[in-house]
């Protein structure tokens, strides 16, 4: 069937069977590999994007089901050459190694620090109890959102 | 990889043409709410539906509310109230924290955002929270079908694992809470690692008239308590008055009446102790909601 569902802000038009998983959508049918596909049974958290501005799961949501929805990925988050805090609090926190997780990870957090812009360590750690990540052991995921709503905070104070 | 196998996708636009659609793909037609027990179960093709029909536009089973009819009222929760919007509800918070309790450890932040009330429900897995939390709450699950609706009580929802009441041609619309005064409520669980299922959880319901139980419910989850329920232990402790050994003693009735059955999570003597120790805690916890406030 035929769908349509905005990525980044681009309505992209595509056919597809039923059955075909976001995760694959985007990937695949889009070709935007940033949203990473991993343990395919909604535990592991590596395919994370926004739906209509809520993280969920891409591999336990079908296409047709965000058709006519509005899905954010990790290419979405920087705006040209600038990076949005959140991967900036990344690549400065070292809140990651090998990098498969984050994506994911910052998808979450994004989300996150919309709605909450000064997490406490707890909040954070709840946020993305549903993530795994093998490499930080969390410590520096924690330590880059802070560090993302500190470089958001100081901004808002430079427009005011 | 794990595909679906192949199905047709249908989206309602409302209850009653979700319900016409029910009607016209027969009995190998389901809903999809969140989708997040019934897409991976589609995944190991252990589920394989000919339609699916997608109730994620049904504005009318969205939000919380409370109802009042007939001088009463009830917290209403629509079946596509997603987890997260439960757990940060303030009408919750206010009336019934053991719905609190029971999601804030139901899966993760993330499959909450998208798993639903009712579609938790209608899955009716065996070890499933808000089934227990809504058996001791004494709820009332509202399903609608081509002649109109009707009301079952939540200890009546479940005929067995992953079985319910609802019709091959109805749909669970909502969840209702009688709210009456004096009450307090708990829920206690214990897993393996967070986010999982539940080795046993249980809730309990009080309602006191100064220290005397007026009305009790206790639910249980993943330990083989029939109809989700701890019958015995709530008839113990019905008309009398709110002490710690009859909570300690009401655990053990619960214990008693419990049919758990070993696996992974755990072998049998050890779910029938928790079903005990988790009774008396969610009581104690539940009383002194009931007398101090929600903070207890």
């Amino acid at each position: 069937m035929q769908i349509t569902v905005t990525v980044n802000g681009t309505a992209h038009t595509r056919e597809v069977e039923p059955r075909l998983l976001l995760v694959h959508f985007l990937r695949d049918e889009l070709r935007l590999t940033g949203t990473h596909w991993g343990c395919d049974t909604s535990n592991c958290g590596v395919c994370v994007v926004q739906l209509d501005g809520q993280p969920v799961k891409s591999c336990t949501v079908l296409a047709v089901m965000a058709d006519g929805r509005e899905v954010r990925t990790v290419e979405g988050l920087a705006r040209g050459a600038e990076l949005d805090p959140i991967q900036q609090g990344f690549s400065d926190k070292h809140g990651l190694q090998c990098g498969f997780c984050t994506p994911g990870m910052m998808m979450t957090c994004r989300a996150l620090l919309d709605r909450n812009p000064d997490p406490s360590d707890t909040e954070i750690r709840v946020a993305i109890s549903g993530q795994i990540c093998r490499c930080t052991g969390y410590e520096n995921i924690v330590r880059s959102v802070h560090a993302a709503a500190e470089i958001e905070r100081a901004a808002q104070e430079v427009h005011q | 990889m794990q595909v679906p196998a192949q199905f047709d996708y249908e989206r309602a636009t409302g209850v009653a043409h979700a319900i016409a659609l029910l009607t016209r793909y027969g009995p190998e037609s389901r809903l999809v709410a969140g989708g997040h027990s019934l897409i991976p179960m589609m995944k190991l093709r252990i589920a394989n539906p000919e339609t699916l029909i997608d109730i994620n536009d049904l504005d009318e089973l969205k939000g919380i509310s409370i109802a009042s009819a007939d001088g009463a009222d009830a917290l209403r929760i629509g079946a596509m109230v997603r987890h997260t919007e439960l757990l940060e509800s303030p009408l919750a918070v206010e009336h019934f924290p053991i719905l609190v309790d029971a999601e804030r450890v139901i899966a993760d932040p993330v499959v909450r955002n998208r798993g639903t009330i009712g579609g938790s429900l209608c899955q009716a897995d065996p070890s499933e929270d808000l089934s227990a939390a809504f058996t001791a709450l004494h709820a009332v699950a509202v399903i609608e079908g081509a002649d109109g609706r009707r009301e079952v009580s939540a200890r009546e929802f479940h005929t067995g694992p992953y079985q319910t009441v609802v019709g091959d041609a109805e749909i669970l619309v909502e969840v209702r809470v009688p709210i009456r005064p004096g009450s307090g409520s708990a829920y206690e669980k214990v897993e393996r690692r967070v986010g999982d299922w539940a080795v046993a959880a249980g809730g309990a319901a009080l309602w006191l008239d100064a220290d005397t139980i007026t009305e009790v419910g206790i639910g249980l989850t993943a330990v083989g308590a029939e109809h989700f329920c701890a019958a015995q232990a709530e008839d113990y402790l019905r008309g009398g008055p709110v002490t710690e050994e009859r909570f300690v003693e009401a655990g053990r009735i619960a214990a008693e009446h419990v049919r758990p059955t070993a696996d992974q999570r755990g072998p049998e003597d050890y779910k029938r102790h928790l079903a005990g120790e988790l009774t008396t805690r969610a009581l104690r916890r539940a009383a002194a909601r009931a007398q101090h406030g929600t903070e207890a």
